[in-house]
């Protein structure tokens, strides 16, 4: 098996903060690794060292065999970065924009021309192209600046929270575009705040908090290491619903309930489903929904690092919460 | 890292050359002087505040300070020239502090192209634009009765050495641009660089008529030396060859420190 990226011991301090203390990463040739973490993990930090732009204070980093320090030219000319933030030009229309890049790169004139209109086609801009792109919006930026990080071809591409701020539509078109380059052989390294995405696109996944990857895996994996599955039963009459919690809870140990008459609880035995399923017949309770499922990834972040993901707006989950 | 890696099948040169690295700024000096199709309100900056200045200085100043507005821009023009040069060298800096707030510096850092070249893109591009604002300010001022004694070659003389200035001073606006947080801060420290500089100079008053403490400082002030050679070579008068290499020696002394500190910076940021 041959590696595209391979990091050990990462460390990268800025004065007082420890953004990175000691990271091991490797993505497999052709597959994508999320790298998951809050807001200041460490992701871009991390990036930013294997994109050759910020130098470790120690450990060590190779990409496509070459060493981001001592060799930071030859991973130059492979990867390609698209940072946290567009970083268009916004002067210049998109069309310069990746002709700029493409004359950097040292494409001929007319090459360089075609690859630009070629890439905005792609990316649907081509009638934006002649446009500054100052006049363009959120996802249209985030579309030129994923093309320019493409203009080079590159083996390996850095995407750092590619899809932060985009709506859910350009969201799964930017999933598309992901999936159509490791389709082609790139290799991706992808950082996400969204577990969803990393569960969506990755084939491996980091989870990093602290500038320190608390847990790796693919995200089934993952899943299973931390908790396995969840049960939900959802009693057909509202009156029940007391009754089926306790049930559950004696069986499958401590439950919650939901305000919209669901009981959830967490089990790692698989033979308690079909034990759940016989109290419940034996005592008469029709059921309208009565589902095992594996943990989701934020339930798995949750159980690692005692904190969640991102904040949300109260969901489900915390008004059970306040329930219980 | 214990298992075995296999290198991805393309050799890369890790070697810039110095003729890519040309090309590469030649490529971004484009990209910076390009975007003024688009905005063509930055041609308007460029070229509203240098005329603004030729005539206000002119026709208010004029009469009080030289007899008549006519005697003055005689005096004056070659000073409001080196002042606006100075000034411009700010817009060196406020390009690269945007660069580098969104992002386009890290975009272009990643690439494989010679480190310099985003630097030096920006320097040659803001040539260009600089010799924009003399030509347009030279060419006023002959309307208004500015008299070119110095001929073709004083005046080719003088653009050489004023850019020659402006270049080196550019590297020290460049330092700013790579320590301060937002573009706005490269404005208010530029100001605070420049504005003094120039006005304690000859620039546009003759030194003698300061008091003995700031007359020292004038004397030796680069600003001083600049604007005094300007003016020999334009107009054909007055000492040349002592303010011209006085102002290449400090254009020389500016590079020799700040090259350094700007480059040590840059890579700073890694
Ligand atoms: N240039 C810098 N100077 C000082 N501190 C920094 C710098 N860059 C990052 N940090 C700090 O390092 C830590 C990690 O930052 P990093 O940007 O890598 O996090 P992140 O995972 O990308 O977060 P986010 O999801 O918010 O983008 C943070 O505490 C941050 O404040
Ligand atoms: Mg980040």
């Amino acid at each position: 098996m041959s590696y595209a990226i391979q990091a050990e011991g990462l460390v990268k301090s800025f004065k007082e903060t420890t953004a990175l203390a000691g990271v091991d990463l490797a993505a497999r040739s052709g597959t994508v690794l999320g790298v998951l973490g809050p807001n200041g993990a460490g992701k871009t930090t991390a990036v930013r060292v294997l994109a050759t732009l910020l130098r470790p204070d120690a450990g060590r980093a190779l990409v496509g065999g070459h060493d981001v320090v001592r060799e930071a030219g030859a991973v130059r000319a492979l990867v390609g970065l698209t940072g946290q933030y567009a970083a268009v030009d916004e002067m210049l229309t998109g069309h310069e924009n990746l002709l700029l890049i493409a004359r950097l790169l040292g494409l001929p004139r007319r090459e360089a021309r075609a690859r630009a209109t070629r890439l905005l086609e792609e990316f649907r801009l081509a009638d934006a192209g002649g446009r500054a792109a100052k006049t363009y919006s959120g996802g249209m930026r985030r579309r030129l600046d994923l093309a320019a990080s493409l203009v080079g071809r590159p083996r390996v591409l850095f995407l750092d929270e590619p899809t932060t701020g985009l709506d859910p539509h350009s969201r799964n078109e930017l999933w598309d575009i992901v999936r159509g380059l490791v389709g082609d052989g790139t290799t991706v390294l992808l950082t996400t705040q969204y577990l969803e995405e990393a569960d969506q696109l990755a084939d491996d996944i980091a989870v990093i908090d602290r500038g320190r990857v608390i847990a790796e895996g693919t995200p089934d994996g993952l899943k299973e290491q931390v908790g396995g599955q969840v049960l939900q039963v959802r009693p057909m009459a509202a009156q029940q619903l007391e009754k089926v919690h306790a049930m559950v809870s004696a069986v499958a140990g401590p439950a919650t309930k939901t305000e919209s008459g669901l009981v959830t609880a967490p089990v790692n035995d698989p033979e308690l489903m079909p034990a759940v399923v016989r109290r419940l017949d034996e005592a008469g309770v029709r059921v309208s929904e009565l589902t095992l499922r594996r943990s989701s990834l934020d339930e798995v972040f949750l159980s690692l690092t005692g904190h969640r993901a991102v904040e949300e707006t109260t969901t489900d989950e915390d008004k059970t919460e306040a329930l219980v | 890292m214990s298992t075995v890696t296999v290198t991805v099948d393309v050799t890369p040169a890790a070697k810039i050359r110095p003729w890519d690295g040309l090309q590469q700024t030649c490529t971004l000096a484009w990209r910076n002087l390009v975007q003024i199709k688009h905005n063509p309100m930055e041609l308007m900056d460029l070229s509203v505040q240098p005329i603004m200045f030729v005539l206000l200085f002119t026709y208010v100043f004029g009469g009080q300070m030289a007899g008549s507005p006519d005697a003055y821009l005689q005096y004056a023009l070659p000073g409001i020239i080196v002042q606006n040069a100075l000034f411009a060298t700010m817009n060196t800096a406020m390009g690269l502090n945007i660069d580098l707030t969104k992002g386009v510096l890290d975009r272009l850092r990643s690439l494989p192209i010679a480190r310099s070249a985003p630097l030096m893109g920006r320097v040659v591009a803001d040539l260009g634009k600089q010799l924009w604002s003399l030509l347009l300010m030279l060419g006023l001022g002959m309307l208004m009765g500015f008299d070119v004694d110095g001929g073709v070659p004083g005046v080719l003389g003088a653009a050489g050495l004023l850019l020659a200035f402006a270049v080196a001073m550019s590297w020290m606006t460049l330092l700013i641009g790579m320590l301060v947080s937002e573009p706005e801060k490269v404005m208010t420290f530029g100001f605070v660089l420049v504005m003094p500089l120039t006005f304690t100079s000859s620039a546009f008053v003759r030194a003698d008529t300061m008091p003995g403490w700031l007359r020292a400082w004038a004397d030796v002030n680069p600003v001083t030396r600049l604007a005094d050679a300007v003016r020999g070579l334009m107009t054909g008068s007055g000492a040349v060859a002592g303010p011209v290499m006085w102002s290449l020696l400090w254009a020389a002394g500016i590079a020799v420190v700040f090259v350094p500190l700007v480059m040590r910076a840059y890579r700073a940021r890694s």
